[in-house]
């Protein structure tokens, strides 16, 4: 994986030492919140209900060990003893004190890690799928692509302040994991008939209040114009994106009022003069850069398939994990494991410290030392001889994440909504845990197959809602808390934005209503193969509103 | 009736104004008012402790007491002032002195 060069060590530990002082500087009184504030934020230090928030990046969400074991020691030694993995391949700490951060950023910065732009109109943490490098069906790994974006958009004196927030996503698959039509551009890594590498490039994906699918303005981009094409977007942007209006201030809404073709035409004049300058990258940059990303020298393990047919009628539980939670790695002696942070009951992306250190060991053994944070808030194990599966779930099983349902209902993404979060309206953890709880069985959760449900505890859509299978937005009805579902949401290479479906339910009846909502798709669908969100396209929601609103139509 | 509260500063804690006068980790002996007069009282205490950096995020919010308990009308003060809800063992809840009042 990528290793700091000195630059990038110089810079970091010059920035802790900048921040170190503006949190001394606020503590002793001599600036202001309102001059703090800013300061804290483009250092990724929110402020919530209970306390302070920091959120870290993970960069395109790869962590190695060394890296999973500090954030477990700063959740035990400043936090409360957990942290929470994002949407966005961050992790979240909800409660260090602005007197600890200092102490905590030094530490991140001894394995090279930092919290700069997780926050503020600048361009965030760049994402990306979370099987990089490992999924069988990819054409190149992305993550050099988001490194390079990386260093290039880290304090960009033209791009620190855009007229807002501005997220990118990488994928190298056809099969999109890294929801990249979501994202203010969305790049997919693929190659053309001559077998050059470049990219399908994507603009004005977005969720929040105005969701938005991203629009393709080009088919196929050489890899070498990736920053002079992606600076071309961001100079349009930042000339053109409204400043007057925040909820207007994304570039999805300059694409959507000035029109795809007229954004298309403005960004390629741009290009033209930009792409045969300083920004083409070198043949060699890149290849130094993916040098770091090598993957690992598997040696061959073909005992594997032998392994696991003996593990399998020894277990019922390792088979059934086997089954869900183990994707295709490209090399066939191999697999990519899913850690699911969803246990029945349990806060969505939590995980403790001692998980994490656990995690971290059962990474160094086992894993090649590598660790990915995926955007549905899992962790995963890019690599694992598929002979050493059994000792990986056993290990699993002793920390209580062996919980096999990933891609299953109980695999829900929720923000940290009103238990944590100071713009929420309602809480998302609890309704997760409620559905969880109601969908514990295994067994009825495979029978219900691939369904995925998000939750947002209001509309900035922190929990992806609008592209849920089955979304869940929490808002607040005359004080009290209430659930608006969304229906036919998809985050992948065919994205959707979910339909209302009707009026919402109260906090003791949204489980219910997701339950008939599930028994509604059962009862529709052609048989077992037809997953929900093909059930849906297929009929779309009059079964559904039926089955949640007809008795309410009839007594009234 | 109202009560003032705020983020200390220091270490982000929630705290509420205190009928001792003083800003406190627990909602329970918070300054009680129950007038426009109370509530700019409350307001100008808010801003002075603001200006003098010991809190951030400085609100005056709504609140009934029932019985001689202090409870916030809107359901995020109430997590505010008690803890996440999904996890009782943290927040002002998991405090021995909030299990006994
Ligand atoms: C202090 C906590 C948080 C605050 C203040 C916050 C704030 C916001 C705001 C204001 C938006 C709307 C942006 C817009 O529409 O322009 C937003 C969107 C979003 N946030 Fe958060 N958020 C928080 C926590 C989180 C967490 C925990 C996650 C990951 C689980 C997350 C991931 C996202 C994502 C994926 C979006 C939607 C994508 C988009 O930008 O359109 N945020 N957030
Ligand atoms: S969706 Fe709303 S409630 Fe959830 S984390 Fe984002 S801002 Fe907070």
């Amino acid at each position: 994986m990528y290793r700091y060069d000195e630059f990038d060590h110089d810079f970091v530990k010059a920035r802790v030492a900048e921040f170190s002082d503006q949190v001394e500087r606020r503590l002793a009184g001599e600036i202001t919140e309102d001059q703090f504030r800013p300061l804290r934020l483009m250092n990724g230090v929110y402020l919530q209900l209970h306390a302070y928030m920091l959120r870290i990046a993970v960069p395109y969400g790869t962590l190695n060990s060394k890296q999973l074991r500090m954030l477990g020691h700063i959740a035990r030694k400043y936090d409360k003893g957990y942290g929470h993995f994002t949407t966005r391949q961050n992790i979240q700490f909800n409660w260090p004190a602005l007197s600890d951060i200092p102490a905590i950023l030094a530490d991140l910065a001894s394995v090279e890690m930092h919290a700069i732009q997780t926050s503020g109109n600048c361009i965030r943490n760049v994402t990306a799928d979370h099987f990089a490098g490992a999924a069988a069906d990819e054409v190149a790994d992305p993550r050099p692509y988001a490194e390079i974006l990386r260093q290039w958009s880290s304090v960009h004196p033209e791009f620190s302040y855009l007229p807002r927030k501005f997220k990118i996503a990488v994928t190298g698959a056809e099969r999109d994991r890294a929801a990249i039509q979501t994202h203010d551009i969305g790049l997919h890594l693929k190659k053309n008939d001559k077998g050059e590498l470049g990219f399908a490039v994507y603009v004005g994906g977005g969720q929040g209040r105005t969701p938005m699918v991203g629009k393709k303005i080009r088919d196929f981009l050489p890899e070498e114009h990736l920053l002079s094409y992606t600076t071309a977007i961001l100079r349009v942007y930042n000339l053109y994106g409204r400043r007057d209006n925040k909820y207007k201030a994304r570039i999805k809404i300059l694409v959507h009022e000035t029109g795809v073709d007229e954004i298309t035409r403005q960004v390629e004049a741009e290009w033209q003069a930009l792409k045969d300058g300083e920004l083409k990258l070198p043949e060699a940059d890149v290849a130094a850069i993916q040098a770091y990303f090598a993957p690992p020298s598997l040696a061959a393990r073909p005992e594997g398939d032998e392994a696991i047919k003996v593990a399998r009628l020894d277990s019922k539980s390792f088979g059934e994990w086997l089954d869900q939670n183990v994707f295709t790695h490209r090399n066939p002696d191999y697999a990519a494991v899913t850690i699911s942070l969803k246990g029945i009951g349990e806060a969505p992306g939590d995980a403790t410290d001692s998980q994490m250190e656990a995690v971290a060991d059962i990474a160094e053994r086992y894993a090649f030392d590598e660790i990915r944070v995926s955007h549905e808030q899992n962790l995963i194990l890019p690599h694992v001889a598929r002979a050493d599966l059994r000792a990986v779930y056993d290990a699993l099983v002793a920390i209580d994440l062996a919980t096999a349902n990933s891609n299953l209902i109980t695999d829900i993404i929720a923000c940290p909504g009103l238990d944590y979060c100071a713009l929420a309206n309602a809480r998302s953890i609890s309704v997760a845990q409620d559905i969880s709880r109601r969908f514990a069985s295994l067994e009825r959760q495979r029978d219900i197959g691939e369904l995925k449900l998000k939750i947002s505890g209001c509309i900035n859509a922190c929990g992806h809602h609008h592209v849920g299978h089955i979304g869940i937005l929490g808002v607040e009805k005359k004080g009290a808390e209430l659930y608006q579902v969304t229906l036919g949401g998809s985050a992948d290479e065919h994205t959707s934005v979910g339909e209302i479906i009707g009026r919402g339910f109260g906090p003791e009846e949204i489980t219910d209503a997701i339950e008939t909502i599930v028994e509604t798709y059962l009862r529709i669908r052609n048989d077992a193969s037809e997953k929900f969100l093909d059930a849906y396209r297929r009929v779309g929601p009059a079964p559904f509103k039926e089955a949640l609103y007809a008795s309410e139509a009839k007594a009234a | 009736m109202k009560v003032l509260t705020a983020n200390r500063l220091t270490d982000g804690e929630a705290v509420w104004f205190s009928a001792a006068g003083s800003w406190a980790e627990t909602i329970d002996g918070a300054d009680v008012v129950a007038d426009k007069d109370g509530e700019a009282r409350l307001e100008a205490i808010g801003k002075a402790a603001f200006d003098n950096n010991e809190v951030v995020d400085v609100n005056v919010i709504d609140v009934d007491v029932v019985a001689g308990v202090i409870k916030p009308q809107r359901l995020r003060e109430v997590i505010r002032a008690a803890g996440p809800t999904n996890r009782l063992d943290l927040g002002k809840q998991a405090r021995p002195a909030a299990g006994a009042a």
